[in-house]
């Protein structure tokens, strides 16, 4: 691609000038395409160890001090929890139809798509708020006014660390909070993503960025349905 | 002089465009190596800053030049100023950032925008650390080990820990970038296996980045977040494991070493068949002990760990793998020696940093098995031996590597030769000063002279003047170049487009490269390193 040979204009424009989202440096839309994909792919990686960390501490403790997690998780609101999850599977499944929609070139639904991910994305963050303060309230966050004294009330037999306890609590804020704020950085891209939808930037030929926001959104969702059951559903077995 | 006047005229990346918004909103690659270039020497020289009062600290056997707790700050900001800004991003942000994209015929790196946020990111960790230091500076070595670090150091460890946190991704977009521009950006014909043995390294030190870093975010983040809500994950008396900080800290720290070690071994496979004049020996077992080293390199973090209370079990493991490590550094070592075996060898400036570098590797790669024995370990573990050993591997290799790759591409990079007899002369004195300043330290850290200390027992004084006096030629050693290769930018003799006569694309392209790198996407239909048909160099260029 000799694209600025003997034209004689600036040799810093930077793009194709018959294809403005084709960048200056690739040869062509494919591998343009490839490349933001594997780019995506590899921070995905990167995005895994990173949780990962976490992940390895809590199996550490869980292990160590499982009476105070079973504890930490029973308390913790199921109903809000499960809410959640469809309201995050709902989102990914929006998202795999604007997908669908941005191929098909259909640019109305495509951009009522994207607003019905950022919907169900700010519906988890509410209810994920709604929970924290309600945590907050009890003395569960783990701050210098912990207290988790109100865990054994139902059941005066059960001795529990406080201190492992608000280790749990302190695993369970650092993961979903980490975890909303990733919420929150795809809700961001997504307001661009929406933005340019409806500016008519994406064709059947070029939507790139709508496939590896997507790409991002439903890593996200993943996470999640990993964070659900290790932290909410430690000890919920029927009759348990 | 006609071609000469004729050469400064044609534009190139440094003159395509003028003005400071032309550098700090460039997405040309070649200039934000520039720019990551003088930040890096920035950070080396206040690193350099520590070490030199850590070395005049020592120079007495009584506490006398400072307190001891401004000398725990002393060596803590040595080392996370040298580990985290300047050997990390040194060569790959660098050289890497630089030559990638011309070495595969590419016009740019894969994400250029990201390319220059990365950038970005580290001018900002850079200030925040900077920031930390004016304020007051951090104690708790560069290890952050807790409960010290969340609990009992009242330093800035906040600011410190947010400091590497960012700069971190800085170095994940940078292995990112990489990672894709070598899968997606190559020219027609370069086939993996005709890649240049500078980009297989890269390759792997950029898998490392990608997969080690994250972990060490969350780590400080857990850290910082323990410090500022007192949340307890790593303190003991609260239920917490510090241990468990200590496997974090380490399955990133440690092949964090291989991130500073591999492209210092991507420079020097470069240089040694350039200067013998020969292709490289077993190209594709050099390629491949690259990704092996990366691979193994996350499966030995524990060796840093076997007197912190590990299972002698995992100990055992630990210590197995440590040495499986070695194989395949051991056949980079071998296979440069083979490609020098019968070659033209010339002494240029980059060729004696070659020389340095594997000799120096050798022995601090060698005394690394030593500390990956158990029962040796238990008798060194926390002495000079330990320093004396890492300092061998990363400035004894990553540094030297360093150096010889800024002589072996500055007349790409700058479009000027340097000066060559001072530039063997610059290469000596590093030697030779690194020797002096750093063998004695095996010697007193074997005695027994623990790290970290800023008083000692008067019977190691005459060791710790022999590093102080080394340390001291060592600074000669690194300004030289400073000055020399400066003196160059506007005195130095103009460079040729090949001036080693070296296979690699980026010599088949202008002193210094347009900004789009080649007027024509190459086509390649060669192998890596044809020395055979290539012709000698200029003895003229080389004396110059």
């Amino acid at each position: 691609m000799s694209d600025r040979a003997g034209t004689g204009e600036s040799p810093l424009v930077l793009e194709h000038e018959d294809r403005p989202e084709l960048r200056h440096h690739f040869a062509d839309v494919v591998q343009q395409r490839n490349a933001a994909s594997l780019g995506m792919w590899w921070f995905l990686g990167t995005e895994i160890m990173f949780f990962g960390g976490m992940f390895c501490g809590y199996l550490v403790y869980r292990r160590a001090y499982f009476p105070e997690f079973a504890a930490g998780s029973r308390s913790l609101s199921l109903v809000a929890g499960t809410v959640n999850t469809a309201v995050l599977i709902c989102s990914s499944l929006t998202v795999a139809l604007a997908v669908r929609a941005s191929q098909l070139g259909k640019r109305k639904l495509l951009v009522s798509l994207l607003l019905a991910t950022m919907f169900f994305g700010v519906c988890f963050l509410g209810i994920k708020g709604y929970e924290w303060h309600d945590e907050y309230e009890h003395h569960h966050a783990p701050t210098f006014y912990f207290n988790a004294q109100d865990l054994v009330h139902n059941n005066p037999n059960l001795h529990l660390d406080p201190q492992r306890t608000k280790i749990f609590f302190s695993l369970y804020f650092a993961l979903t909070g980490v975890h909303a704020l990733h919420m929150i950085v795809g809700i961001g891209i997504f307001s661009v993503i929406t933005f340019m939808a409806w500016r008519g930037k994406f064709t059947p030929e070029y939507h790139t960025p709508i496939e590896i926001a997507g790409l991002y959104w439903h890593f996200v969702d993943i996470v999640w349905i990993y964070l659900f059951p290790l932290l909410y559903l430690i000890d919920r077995r029927p009759g348990a | 002089m006609a071609t000469a006047a004729v050469t400064t005229e044609r534009k190139n990346y440094l003159n395509a465009e003028y003005g400071i918004r032309s550098w700090l909103l460039t997405t040309d690659h070649k200039r934000i190596a520039l720019l990551y270039l003088l930040s890096i020497t920035f950070f080396f020289f206040v690193g350099g800053f520590f070490a030199l009062l850590i070395r005049l600290e020592l120079l007495t056997p009584a506490g006398d030049l400072m307190t001891a707790d401004m000398y725990n700050k002393a060596f803590t900001m040595h080392g996370q100023i040298m580990v985290f800004f300047f050997l990390i991003p040194s060569i790959p942000a660098v050289l890497g950032n630089f030559l990638i994209p011309m070495m595969i015929g590419a016009k740019d790196l894969a994400f250029p925008r990201i390319n220059l946020l990365s950038w970005y990111i580290y001018v900002a960790a850079g200030l925040l650390y900077l920031y930390c230091l004016a304020t007051g500076g951090v104690d708790t070595g560069w290890t952050f080990y807790t409960p010290y670090s969340s609990l009992f150091s009242n330093t800035h460890v906040v600011e410190a820990g947010l400091a590497i946190f960012i700069v971190g991704f800085s170095s994940i977009l940078t292995g990112l970038n990489f990672v894709v521009t070598v899968h997606r950006m190559r020219a027609p014909g370069m086939t993996w296996s005709r890649l240049p043995l500078f980009v297989w390294s890269h390759y792997a030190t950029s898998i490392i980045m990608l997969l080690g870093t994250p972990i060490i975010a969350i780590t400080l983040l857990l850290v910082v977040l323990e410090r500022a809500l007192n949340l307890g994950i790593f303190d003991p008396s609260r239920g917490g494991d510090p241990v468990l900080f200590q496997h974090l800290f380490w399955f990133y720290s440690h092949p964090a070493v291989y991130i500073m070690i591999l492209p210092s071994m991507a420079v020097i496979s470069e240089i040694v068949p350039c200067f013998s004049r020969k292709r490289v020996f077993g190209y594709t077992f050099v390629a491949a002990s690259s990704i092996a080293i990366a691979a193994i390199g996350f499966l030995v973090w524990a060796h840093h760990m076997f007197v912190a209370g590990i299972s002698l079990y995992s100990a055992l493991v630990f210590s197995f793998l440590s040495f499986m490590v070695a194989i395949p550094s051991a056949v980079k070592v071998f296979n440069w020696t083979a490609t020098m075996y019968k070659g033209s060898i010339s002494f240029s400036t980059p060729m004696l940093y070659a020389f340095g570098f594997i000799g120096l590797f050798t022995i601090g790669g060698l005394t690394g098995l030593f500390l990956a024995t158990l029962g040796v370990d238990v008798h060194v573990h926390d002495t000079y031996f330990v320093i004396a050993h890492f300092h061998y591997v990363m400035v004894g290799g990553a540094v030297m590597g360093y150096l010889g790759g800024i002589h072996f591409w500055w007349p790409k990079i700058s479009g000027r030769m340097y000066p060559e007899a001072w530039g063997r002369l610059a290469a000596v004195i590093v030697f030779l000063g690194f020797n002096l300043t750093f063998f004695p330290q095996f010697i007193v850290g074997y005695l027994g002279m623990p790290r970290r200390y800023w008083q000692y027992p008067p019977e190691f004084q005459v060791y710790n003047v022999l590093s102080t006096a080394g340390a001291s030629i060592l600074a000669v050693g690194y300004l030289l170049p400073m000055v020399y290769l400066l003196w160059s930018l506007r005195y130095g003799k103009l460079a040729p487009d090949n001036p080693w006569q070296a296979t690699g694309l980026e010599w088949k392209t202008t002193s210094p490269p347009p900004t789009f790198n080649f007027e024509e996407t190459p086509v390649v239909t060669w192998e890596a390193y044809e020395y055979e048909t290539m012709p000698m160099p200029d003895e003229v260029t080389l004396e110059r």
